[in-house]
């Protein structure tokens, strides 16, 4: 791997205008983005809005129809038999050996990229994760936490320079969730690069720098501080004695003139907009309710979200 | 979303409305088999084309079964007979081989099915009214299509000669001897052919099974996103997985071998360790068809689908149940495609003919070249993306 400047090896995954139909219909859009070595990339959106089939495109395991790139160094097109070797890819749905043991997962993909002693190293990896006395458990009959620690380790086993991960924490429980980004954590400090996409705002507030895909479109990137920013959004939060009225009060608001989004949240209620003055006439007569205590606030990431995504629905169609 | 319920509450028939139930199912599954065009184009065409293709091609009653003369004289007389034989139908004069030996390595290597020997001084012999003797020897490892033809061959070729002039008029009898001899199964026991095929077949049947499902399995059970994402080629997944059946398939082999010379008592008399040699490369041959299945299949069950719609040609045309030589060409080229027809001759002459490498080598060189044609296929075929 032979790398042009300094710059150049600070940057790991390194794509433009990436496009990916499926039967003619644009799964992933003119997507570009970069990636930072050492990084923690948070990769955000809805179901079915492209990031697997972007994790996918990085790792090989498609072809891009439109677009350029690169990751680690090389080319996303005709050099895929190197970017596997070096990347550790997690995927969304468990996809080791259910009738194969732990360890002898761990084995098999140990052989498979060639690494020395593929016992040892299964047992060591055993060890790291915290399996030992399960490593004889057969992986099909381990429950959904201990099979993220086992498809993590098995895709940190080769000892990648980048790792993508697929909704790895879907269906596991907060405590494993917290353990599970600590060692993320503890990877990115050793150098490595992570790729990690999920639904979860908690878990976008967890990475360094964050990119939000929609209806295959890449909308906002940026760390969350600067995405919440560039959203340009007015959001009052509302908030009532045990929440009585709310439910009248999003009724009304809805689909008026200047409120894009009216959400509720157990006893209060988030009313955002992107012109803030339209918003602000609207909801003047309801200040005046006593009931009612309406207080300005930043919009959370998840307003954001939600309006990136709803304004992207109105260009898409 | 803020009109998930329906705005008035659904009316719900009464009753237990088995009825309602089973058809909401049958209508489920009716959609389902419409969007499974492969199942769907199978209801269709396995009787179809099964129908067509076996209705035509089998034949008990085999005809122009390939045949050798050796003249030691020639003239008018033994090319009556020649012709006479043609005019059976069931022989059909293929060779004429210069000497003894090559007639035997004609019928040993399976190139003919009958020898006919016409002795030197065959016509004066009959002019005499000598009853000199023809000599015709019969491949019997399958016995049907031999015994048909012998029965049929003196009747056959005395009527044909009956206003041959070459013969003297107004003979009541056959003017000369027909000795026939069925070799190398001599008794005509059907076990020692359906044995030696049963090695054959059953491992058709096993082996093809093992491999069809290794690679749609990967795909139905998700692990082949793995697999695909490691720095892995086609070529090694495919031989990963066809080398365990090998070792399986030969100890399946062994077994039935074994239970075939002592239950059934069927000989080897031919070399156990070229019947070894060649009996790998069949199971090699079958595990890579098995495997190109798996590759084309969308699922497992379209795996399971190819293999029997491959298996039934496999039973019918390979010359295991019916006679290969008495099947029309056409058919009998579909029967030099399958592995099976080449295996069939191979594993009856060891185990009862003897023959040797060198009698064999076409049909291994068969079993070999489409063992690689199939294994080109699987890689080709096998897809190194998720597009």
């Amino acid at each position: 791997m032979t790398l042009g400047h300094e710059s150049d090896h600070d940057v790991v995954i390194d794509v433009h205008h990436l496009t990916k139909k499926f039967d003619g219909r644009a799964v992933v859009r003119d997507l570009s983005m970069q990636v930072k070595r050492g990084q923690i990339y948070g990769f955000l959106g809805p179901n079915g809005s492209g990031k697997t089939t972007t994790i996918r495109m990085l790792c090989g395991l498609l072809t891009p129809d439109e677009g350029t790139g690169t990751c680690l160094g090389y080319d996303l097109r005709t050099q895929t038999d190197q970017i596997k070797t070096q990347v550790g890819y997690m995927t969304q749905r468990f996809s080791l050996y259910q009738d194969l043991s732990v360890r002898e997962n761990l084995e098999f993909i140990a052989r498979i990229y060639g690494i020395d002693k593929p016992s040892a190293a299964a047992r060591a990896a055993v060890e790291r994760l915290g399996l030992t006395g399960r490593e004889n458990q057969l992986a099909g009959e381990l429950s959904g936490g201990w099979k993220q620690r086992l498809a993590l380790g098995a895709c940190t086993l080769s000892g990648p320079q980048l790792l993508l991960l697929d909704e790895p924490t879907a269906g596991v429980d907060p405590k494993a969730r917290r353990e599970f980004w600590n060692e993320i954590h503890a990877l990115a400090a050793n150098g490595l690069t992570v790729l990690v996409s999920t639904h979860y705002m908690d878990e976008a507030e967890r990475c360094h720098e964050i990119a939000y895909i929609a209806y295959g479109e890449l909308l906002a990137r940026g760390t969350v501080q600067e995405v919440i920013e560039q959203s340009h959004l007015t959001t009052f939060i509302v908030s009532s004695a045990n929440g009585t009225g709310l439910a009248e009060l999003t009724h009304e608001l809805t689909g008026r003139a200047g409120v894009d989004m009216v959400a509720p949240f157990g006893t209060s209620l988030h009313v955002s907009g992107r012109d803030a003055k339209a918003l602000e006439a609207t909801i003047a007569p309801y200040r005046e309710h006593k009931a009612l205590e309406w207080k300005r606030s930043a919009p959370s990431l998840e307003d954001v979200f939600i309006d990136l995504m709803s304004k992207s629905r109105d260009n898409f169609q | 979303m803020t009109h998930i319920l329906p705005t008035t509450a659904p009316r719900r028939s009464r009753g237990d409305g088995f009825l309602r139930k089973t058809w909401a199912v049958l209508i489920k599954e009716f959609i389902q088999l419409k969007r499974d065009r492969v199942s769907f184009a199978m209801i269709i065409m396995i009787p179809l084309i099964q129908l067509m293709l076996f209705g035509y091609a089998i034949n008990t009653n085999p005809r122009d079964l390939p045949t050798a003369v050796l003249f030691q004289e020639h003239n008018d007389l033994t090319r009556s007979i020649v012709a006479a034989l043609q005019n059976t139908r069931y022989f059909k004069v293929t060779e004429f081989p210069a000497n003894e030996v090559e007639l035997d390595k004609l019928l040993a290597s399976g190139k003919v099915l009958f020898a006919i020997e016409i002795p030197a001084n065959f016509e004066r012999a009959v002019r005499r009214g000598d009853k000199p003797a023809m000599w015709v020897a019969a491949d019997a490892t399958d016995p049907v299509a031999a015994g048909s033809a012998l029965g049929a061959l003196g009747m056959a070729v005395q009527t044909a000669l009956a206003h041959d002039r070459a013969v003297p008029a107004a003979q009541p009898q056959m003017p000369f001897e027909i000795r026939s001899h069925a070799r190398y199964n001599p008794a005509g026991q059907t076990q020692l052919n359906i044995v030696p095929g049963l090695v054959g077949t059953i491992l058709t049947m096993t082996m093809l099974v093992f491999t069809a499902l290794s690679v749609t399995r990967e795909i139905e059970r998700g692990t082949m996103e793995t697999l695909l994402a490691m720095p892995i080629t086609p070529i090694e997944i495919m031989f990963g997985k066809i080398i365990p059946y090998v070792f399986v398939g030969f100890a399946q082999a062994s077994l039935i071998i074994f239970i075939g010379v002592f239950l059934f008592g069927v000989p080897i008399i031919g070399n156990l360790a070229v019947l070894a040699a060649l009996s790998t490369l069949f199971i090699a041959c079958n595990l890579a068809t098995g495997y190109t299945f798996s590759t084309v299949a969308q699922n497992q069950l379209q795996a399971m689908q190819m293999t029997l719609m491959y298996f039934l040609p496999n039973i019918l045309l390979s010359g295991f149940m019916f006679p290969f030589a008495g099947m029309p060409v056409w058919a009998q080229w579909i029967g030099e495609a399958l592995p099976l027809t080449h295996y069939l001759r191979i594993v009856r002459s060891i185990m009862l003919k003897g023959s040797s490498v060198s009698d064999l080598h076409y049909d291994a060189a068969a079993m070999f070249v489409l063992m690689l044609v199939a294994m080109a296929v699987a890689v080709m075929r096998f897809r190194r993306t998720l597009d």
